[in-house]
């Protein structure tokens, strides 16, 4: 903002420490002339510090004692990490059963997200109105998935069962949420339906911002079809948004945990719903090993920003 | 009106009508996926018992009642805290909420995009590295800091980390971007303070966002049920009423319905009405590398 250009070398001839110090002097020199800038910034960052920062680096910290709450942490090493990969099966449970979340919700839904906003964007106003809204709203509805408790409850008067009892395909209703080979599927389904979310919108956004002149370009130059219009125009002038969303995508299907919870119940039969977050809850919130939850946590944040940032680092390379 | 109607003729040159129609038949079919159990649930709120456990079970309601609604307003007449205070809570936790991180964010946004200061790159690349991890990384520390602090068990616990919320900064500062420096410059050389350049001249420029930062922090807000942090009965928030309700079960499915009916209604209706904006913002969203 200001109009001061500051000099930022120090003269040639100098040696490293004043030089070091005429640095330090020219950064102070600034920050004293933006401290309305810092005085802008000081609430919402105090809070963002003490309840997010703060907190991984207390988890870091934590996940290398023993804790209970009750008594002073204890330094322990390595020991929660060793547990965690080498004697706690369930663990290893919830990390596969969040893999394959991932795995699937993930590009599934980073897709759908895609794919709907773009045949979406080819409707007239009204129409991409109200489809953005038929899209975008189960994940705004709340506590909604308690509707799919019913479609997928036990007894013959859940949907899928009385519509399957009455097309004849089944005889005796299924317990489709106590049953292990269903119950991953069915998450994943619910997880997919509420997935169309922020990342969506920005798609939406995005598609509506590509500078229309391009594709009249592109006409010219011997785009032929709507496909190459969407590889060779639509998806490279997208790479931002293409971005956002990603991170918004991955990072929500790494925290599969509510949706888990209430169809498949806490913990879930045979852990065949556990994931790395409902593992996180149960040592955190009922058996207060702290120290052992905090090392789950660790690894979960390990896990969700090194999967981001190879994924930004490989959308970084679309169509360049 | 007349330049629109011909890009439009002109876009149609690479549309063929069997693609065309092949598109909008899965758009359809994938419509109607998303939209069958919102029906479903708005129809199981109006249903009579007898026909919430009919076989074969049918979608939309034959004898709309709203006996479901009359039960839920008896049941709570008769809960030991009145339903009203669940309300109350609701409204003041998402209210409180709303307003502080619009506030918070929004100031915490324009020196972001607008002032060249230094750590200015350091702070963002932590929000948006914030944005890569789900908040149940730091829920075992954010008790330990509540307790510290003395917010168990009270409004603030819930309320204050979503001042802090980083998508809404992420949002707003990417909103910011666009505003035209000119106009800074220009309230600048008038002799106005930077605070006064934020409240009178930013503020009033990115209301788009502002319905944007609203709407997200009011879907999280209003769902929750306290993030473990608020034990007393008489805090309790709308939601937390609500899953209890649920849980009663087979007895409580038609009321279960008209409270989540109640529920979702909120959010999708602010989202009607403030779509074109947020969809506005979001195009702005873009990560820049």
């Amino acid at each position: 903002m200001s109009n001061i250009t500051v000099e930022q070398t120090a003269p040639a001839g100098t040696g490293r420490q004043p030089r070091l110090r005429t640095w330090w002097a020219v950064r102070k020199r600034e920050m004293k002339l933006h401290k309305h800038s810092y005085l802008l910034m000081a609430p919402y960052m105090l809070l963002f510090f003490t309840f997010t920062v703060l907190p991984v680096l207390m988890s870091l910290l934590i996940s290398f004692t023993y804790f209970n709450m009750l008594e002073f942490p204890r330094f322990i090493g390595w020991q929660n990490y060793a547990r965690l990969f080498l004697e706690d099966e369930v663990f290893l449970i919830a990390v596969k059963n969040t893999l394959l979340f991932a795995a699937i919700t993930g590009p599934v839904s980073y897709m759908a997200c895609f794919i709907f906003a773009w045949i979406i964007n080819e409707l007239g106003p009204k129409l991409r109105a109200f489809m953005t809204l038929v899209f975008y709203a189960p994940s705004i509805s709340g506590n909604v998935y308690f509707i799919w408790q019913m479609i997928f409850s036990g007894d013959r008067y859940g949907i899928a069962n009385g519509f399957l009892i009455k097309m004849g395909i089944i005889l005796e209703p299924i317990l489709w949420l106590k049953t292990e080979k269903y119950i991953l599927a069915i998450i994943i389904l619910v997880q997919l339906w509420l997935s169309l979310g922020t990342g969506f919108l920005a798609f939406i956004a995005g598609l509506q911002t590509v500078d229309k002149t391009l594709y009249e370009a592109g006409a010219v130059d011997g785009v032929k079809n709507r496909w190459q219009e969407l590889w060779y125009i639509t998806l490279p002038s997208m790479r931002p948004q293409l971005m956002f969303g990603a991170v918004i995508q991955l990072t929500t299907s790494l925290a599969v945990a509510d949706v888990s919870i209430n169809l498949a119940g806490f913990p879930s039969v045979n852990y065949a719903a556990e994931t790395i977050v409902t593992h996180l809850i149960d040592f955190g919130t009922i058996r207060f090993e702290m120290g052992f939850a905090s090392a789950i946590a660790t690894v979960l944040f390990i896990l969700m920003v090194g999967t981001n940032l190879i994924v930004q680092r490989l959308l970084r390379k679309v169509g360049q | 009106m007349n330049m629109i109607l011909t890009l439009r003729r002109r876009r149609r040159v690479n549309r063929s009508f069997l693609g065309s129609f092949a598109l909008f038949l899965f758009l359809a079919v994938f419509g109607a996926f998303m939209v069958l159990p919102l029906i479903y649930a708005i129809n199981a709120a109006f249903k009579p018992l007898d026909e919430i456990f009919l076989f074969p079970p049918r979608l939309f309601v034959r004898n709309p009642t709203l006996d479901n609604f009359i039960d839920l307003v008896e049941l709570l007449g008769n809960s030991w805290v009145p339903f009203t205070r669940y309300i109350f809570n609701t409204v003041f936790i998402t209210g409180m909420g709303v307003l502080g991180h619009v506030l918070f964010a929004s100031a915490a946004a324009y020196p972001l995009a607008k002032h060249k200061f230094p750590g200015r790159n350091v702070l963002f690349q932590i929000v948006v590295l914030s944005l890569m991890f789900s908040p149940a990384v730091t829920s075992i520390p954010n008790y330990m800091i509540m307790s510290w602090l003395g917010f168990v068990d009270t409004y603030w616990a819930v309320i204050l980390p979503a001042f802090a919320y980083s998508l809404g900064l992420y949002l707003m500062k990417q909103f910011m971007e666009q505003i035209p420096d000119a106009l800074l410059e220009a309230a600048k050389i008038d002799g106005a303070s930077e605070y006064h350049i934020f409240w009178s001249i930013v503020m009033p420029n990115v209301k788009p966002a502002w319905l944007t930062l609203i709407i997200l922090v009011f879907q999280i807000l209003w769902g929750t049920d306290g993030n473990g942090f608020i034990y007393s009965e008489q805090l309790k928030t709308l939601h937390f009423a609500s899953n209890q309700i649920i849980q009663g079960g087979i007895a409580r499915a038609g009321v279960g319905a008209a409270v989540a009916l109640i529920l979702m209604s909120v959010p999708i209706t602010i989202f009607i009405f403030s779509q074109s904006r947020i969809i506005e913002t979001m195009a702005t969203s873009g990560m820049k590398d």
